[in-house]
């Protein structure tokens, strides 16, 4: 292994590999932020809607849960490119939003279901209305206890982003493959982009933990 | 005479298709400590439950100070709007035998969260108020605290207060110590003891036997979903009238 | 535009798509259930063991295998490692490969979590009435451990039966694969994708079906 060479190749491809980054981090940002938004959502409707509403969202949430992400990318990207000509990178952001949120959407229902009743009922009984009840009593607690499942949602789509390479969006495995093509270094450019997935997993993980014992309520 | 504060008439209420009570009626004034005495499934709790709307009944009325609660009489019975029904709820304070306090808020933030947010009170004010019946339950020193640093006895007594600092006309016990350690029993009756004394009006269900005995003005003894025999304590605890009154005496310990 | 739904071109190539999904379920089998869990359990006892040279080496394993993506794994095994052992490896044994180790690193959490939550005083009454420390964790520790963790298998097991959909991506000739060759021989957009998605569905329900029947089968009785 030469290294002077390789770090010679690393400083020429600097931009690429910082682009490619970026677009991983970026998809993967605005993918957790509207996953999560859509994810209440379907948390909402599965607990508090109406027979119909949870019925078609249940639907809607296994039908996406059951399918692999891969297959969710490619089925919205062949769907939407030839039918409203979307680019691969709104396609692609669009597959990762639905499987966020079913994520997202799944592990929320856990968390107000796991509430006991009695926080409900105290909430009632002090003659607060729904909402208030919901915003005030039920969602901080919902919230801290789906903490933990929401980290690793934002882990796993930062993953899931990698197949966007398929589609054609340039993210950080798409851009170590073209530098590769310029600059064959396939063991050292691969080990940079591992590196680069490690850390930025590894600090989800890490700063998820941070925040968990930030708002953990004092004992 | 003054017109009661509550006034059940006739309470049907049916679970699927099992009816827990069957007829229900009870009266209090205000100032009135009335305790309800009886075996499980005999509908105590769930009488009390109804009176603030956490379970629905299906025939009958209730009065808070003259208002129907939950339904409208006329000119057909109807629910009442969500928006009304946790207005009522406002009327009445109750005290759960889990406590359930709200654990993501500090013993002071459980107490003002009703004063603020449907009393609509300015947080100063708030914040006065709770601190005020926070003293009252000697749980002043740990206004602060959150609900997990609390032992039970303690966290009851600030659900005591978080329910009373919404001055309501009528406070509502649901065997709140049956979930307590022994040792910390006693300071939650001393607690009701003493609000007592200062004239709220009190709906109690409890196992509590001999603190129903102290603190009651009234002691009734539901039995199978109707009130058997109800009357001073002296009556109902010497002079039981019912035979299965007196046979649930026998069973618990006076 | 009116586009016509057509079925016709799904359902001729159906043989395929079905033949992919079996590829994808035997893949599954092999690599997570085989070699995954016996990795996963070998890692498990490794976290928890007395030498801290072993706790390190299956610890770093583990975090490493865990924070990288399955797609960059299989890139890797793929491309980069035969280029550099100057071998030549098959798709599907490159892939198999891969997910076993990636299976491996997730259920290890899954057994080290079982492990620590067995009661202390198991492994000492195995030891009490005689037992080496091999039989007791081989006829006490894991069939106690092992029926605690299936919950949680069942669901690793289904999350990783999706991942073999990614091995589509170097041409195995996996459910993913066939549908992709369909849609752009066919153009079928809306069928060819809705079929394959609801394959995995039915497969992924059946599995935990058939994982759900498994458990209680071997529950303990009480």
């Amino acid at each position: 292994m030469d290294f002077t060479r390789f770090f010679a190749d690393l400083w020429i491809a600097r931009f690429a590999l910082v682009e490619g980054i970026g677009m991983t981090l970026v998809i993967s940002g605005i993918a957790i932020v509207l996953g999560t938004l859509l994810g209440i959502g379907v948390a909402l409707s599965l607990v508090y809607g109406g027979r119909l509403q949870r019925f078609v969202v249940r639907i809607f949430l296994e039908y996406v849960r059951g399918t692999p992400v891969f297959v969710l990318i490619l089925a919205c990207y062949y769907l939407l490119s030839g039918v409203i000509q979307l680019t691969p990178f709104q396609a692609g952001l669009i597959a990762l939003t639905v499987f966020c949120s079913s994520h997202v959407g799944e592990n929320l229902r856990g968390a107000l279901l796991a509430l006991p009743k009695g926080q409900t009922e105290a909430g009632k009984a002090i003659g607060l209305t729904f909402c208030q009840n919901f915003i005030y009593v039920l969602a901080p607690q919902a919230l801290r206890q789906a903490l933990p499942a929401w980290i690793n949602t934002a882990a796993e789509l930062v993953k899931a982003s990698t197949l966007l390479a398929v589609i054609g969006v340039v993210e950080l495995m798409l851009t170590t493959r073209q530098i590769i093509a310029i600059k064959p270094r396939p063991l050292e450019f691969y080990f940079v982009a591992g590196l680069v997935y490690f850390l930025i997993c590894f600090s989800i993980e890490r700063l998820g933990r941070a925040v968990e014992r930030r708002v953990a309520l004092p004992s | 005479m003054p017109a009661p504060v509550l006034e059940i008439t006739d309470l049907h209420k049916k679970f699927k298709e099992i009816e827990v009570l069957k007829g229900v009626d009870l009266s209090m004034a205000t100032g009135d400590v009335v305790s309800v005495i009886g075996s499980s499934g005999s509908g105590k709790t769930t009488m009390l439950r109804c009176v603030n709307l956490l379970e629905d009944f299906q025939q009958g009325s209730i009065r808070i100070d003259g208002e129907e609660i939950g339904y409208t009489a006329s000119p057909e019975r109807r629910r009442r709007k969500e928006s009304e029904i946790a207005r009522q709820r406002s009327m009445t304070g109750m005290v759960f035998q889990q406590f359930n306090l709200f654990p993501h808020m500090t013993a002071l933030g459980n107490v003002t969260l009703g004063l603020i947010k449907v009393k609509k009170l300015p947080k100063p004010d708030a914040v006065a108020i709770a601190e005020k019946w926070l003293e009252r339950v000697g749980m002043a020193e740990r206004r602060n605290h959150y609900p997990g640093q609390l032992s039970g006895g303690q966290q009851q007594r600030v659900a005591i207060a978080r329910a009373i600092a919404m001055n309501p006309k009528v406070m509502l016990f649901d065997e709140v110590t049956s979930a307590l350690d022994p040792e910390l029993v006693n300071e939650v009756l001393n607690v009701i003891k003493s609000l007592a004394a200062d004239g709220m009006t009190m709906l109690l269900v409890t196992h509590e036997m001999k603190f129903a005995y102290e603190v009651s003005r009234r002691v009734v003894f539901m039995n199978q979903g109707r009130i058997d025999e109800q009357g001073a304590p002296e009556e109902i605890f010497r002079n039981p009238q019912s035979k299965r009154l007196a046979e649930f005496l026998k069973n618990t310990k006076f | 535009m009116g586009y016509q739904l057509n079925f016709a071109p799904v359902w001729r190539d159906f043989d395929l798509l079905l033949s992919g999904l079996a590829l994808g379920i035997g893949m599954a089998l092999v690599s997570v259930l085989l070699v995954g869990n016996l990795i996963g359990l070998v890692a498990a006892f490794a976290m928890t063991a007395k030498s801290a040279t072993l706790r390190r080496i299956a610890g770093v394993y583990v975090t490493t295998i865990r924070n990288l993506p399955i797609y960059f794994l299989m890139l890797v095994a793929f491309f980069v490692l035969p280029q550099q052992l100057g071998v030549r490896i098959d798709k599907v044994h490159a892939f198999t490969g891969t997910l076993s180790i990636y299976a491996g690193a997730y259920l290890t959490e899954v057994y080290r979590g079982a492990l620590l939550a067995l009661p202390k005083g198991l492994r000492e009454a195995g030891l009490a009435i005689g037992l080496t420390e091999r039989q007791t964790r081989l006829w006490v520790i894991i069939p106690v451990m092992v029926r605690n963790a299936l919950p949680a298998l069942s669901n690793n097991f289904i999350s990783l039966f999706k991942d073999t959909s990614v091995a589509a991506a170097i041409a195995v000739p996996e459910l993913t694969f066939y549908a992709r060759q369909i849609n752009n021989n066919t153009f079928r957009v809306i069928e060819v994708w809705s079929v394959c998605s609801l394959m995995y569905v039915a497969a992924c329900y059946l599995i935990a079906a058939g994982l759900r029947f498994a458990e209680r089968r071997m529950a303990i009785p009480h």
